[in-house]
């Protein structure tokens, strides 16, 4: 692995054995995250991106999964390592915020001391210093009177600042890295930009790094510094923002940013769509997956295109399209210089 | 009625009594989930509605449709009151104002094939029956983009944005005037919302429908409506033209739930936070 990525995923496929058949939740995925960066994970339910954060985690093993490829992160391969260096990583290294704050988050147990048992169970810490720093924690993430703060429920707690207790939990143990899995989806718009402000933060004064999974593309905007784009089980683009956002590749990406509404923009008279459904994953088509559903399409198609970089001027920016880059900017109705 | 609104609702407030709570706290107060709400929708025209979790905009649309009882005010439907009609009396109106939900599969009867979700409504008001319930079927599933075939089918064959449209056809089904649509594309992804946004766009065109479209996404509701009221514990705090309430919003309320909209534009976002940073 090269000393540049904190986290490298290599070739990584997940299948699960169903009754309809061989389910191919993850195909070949490539991600990079650096130190102290952002990479949003984009995509629709079921594109693979909360299966990929589970595989991470090694929270997608079972009896009927089956698992490939390699992750490495810090020295250790995440998909093949054992459940004790797992269970290891897990808070301490790498932490995990979900959706729903509430559904990991122990009802009957005071947000406190949860954190409290978080810190106690890594490390050997008096409760008196563990509680301390689980204050400070709960202060730093923008609770308000955070001493006496740290005696509610969670239930006593509004959406936001449950949100913003998990980020604190997730804090406890200085990970290096953040999976966050739609951290601000199930929350209030004026909630959502106070989370995305302190994610923020904690990336930039913390230099922590963070793997956020969304179909957010206004949040991927406003907080990530990389972006992949997947669509039914692969990465169909990877690049930096910018080149992704202004100058994208893939026409899935351009019929994911073609149909937005957009709250600075004069309104079209219809949203540009994408039409039909995207593919089963248990027979998805033959080559590129969004072959079916692409204006594009040529004979090269079903083929599956590799996830290279096909500009000579950005060697960072992968996509999986057959089509030449020139051709791409010419009918792509999105990105740079249109509008 | 040229001119006259098809709904108008006049200080419409329904309040809770806070009972006995979990733990027997007893709280006296009621909470006013509708607290004096006054809007109108023109024949035609979509009302767009916007505000956050708890602001009262369901518990409106449901006391607008008469499902929960109002405490005050009153909501007048093609001109007549429905406030205190008995369930007898507001049967034969029922089938001009329909819902569409926001969660399609908690609203679709997963027993039922889909030629019966969208025909019983046709039964229930006596519009069609037998071979004519069919052929009506057939074409109310083939109007929002689904095909006559899949009358035998069931909701669970069907992909999150196709069961939207059967909920929508079901809706159209008894040719209502109005539509009280409760956040029907929030649960879908980006690609279908914009399938969805334009199909309720060309039915409204069709046949002359009205919505009152809720959501707490400003952006979809300022693409779809023609007026925008924002609303907020319980009030309308700003009522105007879509563009404008977007544009030149004149309440702190709008100005804030418009900020809060993240803008999918890396660039714009960048130089909104290094305005946000300006004293």
């Amino acid at each position: 692995m090269s000393d540049r990525n904190l986290l490298e995923v290599r070739d990584l496929s997940v299948t699960f054995a169903t009754e309809e058949g061989v389910f191919q939740a993850v195909d070949d995925v490539d991600l990079d995250v650096g130190p102290g960066e952002v990479l949003a994970v984009v995509g629709e339910s079921g594109s693979g991106k909360s299966v990929t954060a589970l595989t991470l985690m090694g929270l997608s093993r079972g009896p009927n999964a089956s698992i490939s490829g390699s992750a490495s992160f810090e020295g250790v391969d995440l998909v093949s390592a054992g459940e004790r260096e797992l269970r290891r990583i897990r808070g301490e290294r790498i932490a995990m915020v979900f959706q729903d704050p509430m559904g990991s988050l122990d009802p009957v147990h005071r947000i406190g001391d949860q954190i409290v048992e978080q810190i106690r169970a890594h490390r050997e810490t008096p409760r008196g210093e563990a509680r301390r720093h689980a204050i400070e924690l709960l202060d730093a993430v923008g609770i308000d009177e955070a001493a006496s703060r740290a005696d509610a429920y969670p239930h006593q707690f509004s959406g936001g600042m449950r949100q913003r207790a998990m980020i604190a939990m997730a804090l406890s143990l200085e990970p290096s890295l953040l999976i966050a899995d739609e951290p601000t989806t199930a929350l209030d718009v004026t909630v959502q930009a106070q989370i995305v402000d302190l994610l923020r933060d904690l990336n930039r004064s913390r230099g922590l790094a963070m793997l956020l999974i969304t179909h957010d593309i206004g949040l991927v905007a406003e907080i990530a510094d990389r972006v992949a784009v997947m669509y039914a089980g692969r990465v169909v683009e990877q690049g930096t923002l910018d080149e992704v956002f202004y100058d994208p590749q893939h026409p899935y990406t351009w019929g994911l940013l073609g149909s937005l509404t957009r709250i600075d923009r004069p309104r079209p008279e219809r949203l540009p769509q994408i039409p039909g459904a995207p593919p089963s994953l248990v027979d998805p088509p033959q080559g590129c997956h969004f072959r079916p559903r692409c204006p594009h399409e040529f004979e090269r198609c079903p083929r599956v295109p590799g996830l290279e970089a096909r500009l000579p001027d950005a060697p960072g920016h992968l996509d999986r399209c057959w089509l030449d880059p020139a051709e791409k900017r010419e009918r792509r109705p999105v990105g740079e210089g249109d509008s | 009625m040229n001119g006259e609104p098809l709904l108008e609702v006049r200080g419409l407030v329904k309040h809770f009594d806070e009972g006995s709570g979990l733990l027997g706290r007893r709280r006296a107060e009621s909470v006013r989930a509708v607290d004096g709400v006054s809007l109108t929708v023109a024949p035609g025209e979509t009302l767009g509605l916007v505000g956050e979790s708890g602001s009262g905009k369901s518990t409106l649309c449901r006391a607008i449709l008469q499902l929960i009882q109002p405490d005050a005010g009153s909501v007048c439907f093609e001109g007549r009151e429905l406030v205190g009609l008995s369930q007898r009396r507001l049967r034969p109106l029922r089938p001009r104002m329909q819902m569409v939900f926001q969660d399609p599969d908690a609203s679709l009867n997963p027993r039922k094939r889909v030629g019966e979700i969208v025909g019983t409504p046709l039964e229930l008001h006596g519009i069609a029956s037998g071979a004519e319930l069919r052929r009506e079927v057939g074409e109310l599933l083939e109007r929002v983009g689904l095909s006559a075939e899949h009358y035998r089918r069931y909701p669970h064959e069907f992909s999150g944005g196709q069961r939207q449209r059967i909920g929508i056809a079901r809706a159209l089904a008894t040719r209502p005037k109005l539509i009280l649509a409760d956040e029907p594309v929030s649960k879908l992804d980006v690609s279908i919302r914009a399938q969805i946004v334009n199909l309720m766009r060309d039915l409204q065109r069709e046949m002359g429908l009205a919505y009152l479209f809720v959501a707490h996404d400003i952006g979809v509701v300022r693409h779809v409506s023609d007026r925008i009221a924002v609303m907020h514990d319980g009030r309308i705090v700003e009522e105007g033209p879509a563009d404008l309430v977007c544009e030149q919003p004149r309440e702190a309320y709008t100005r804030e739930l418009l900020a809060a909209v993240p803008v999918p534009d890396p660039r714009e976002a960048r130089a909104r936070r290094l305005d946000a940073r300006r004293p």
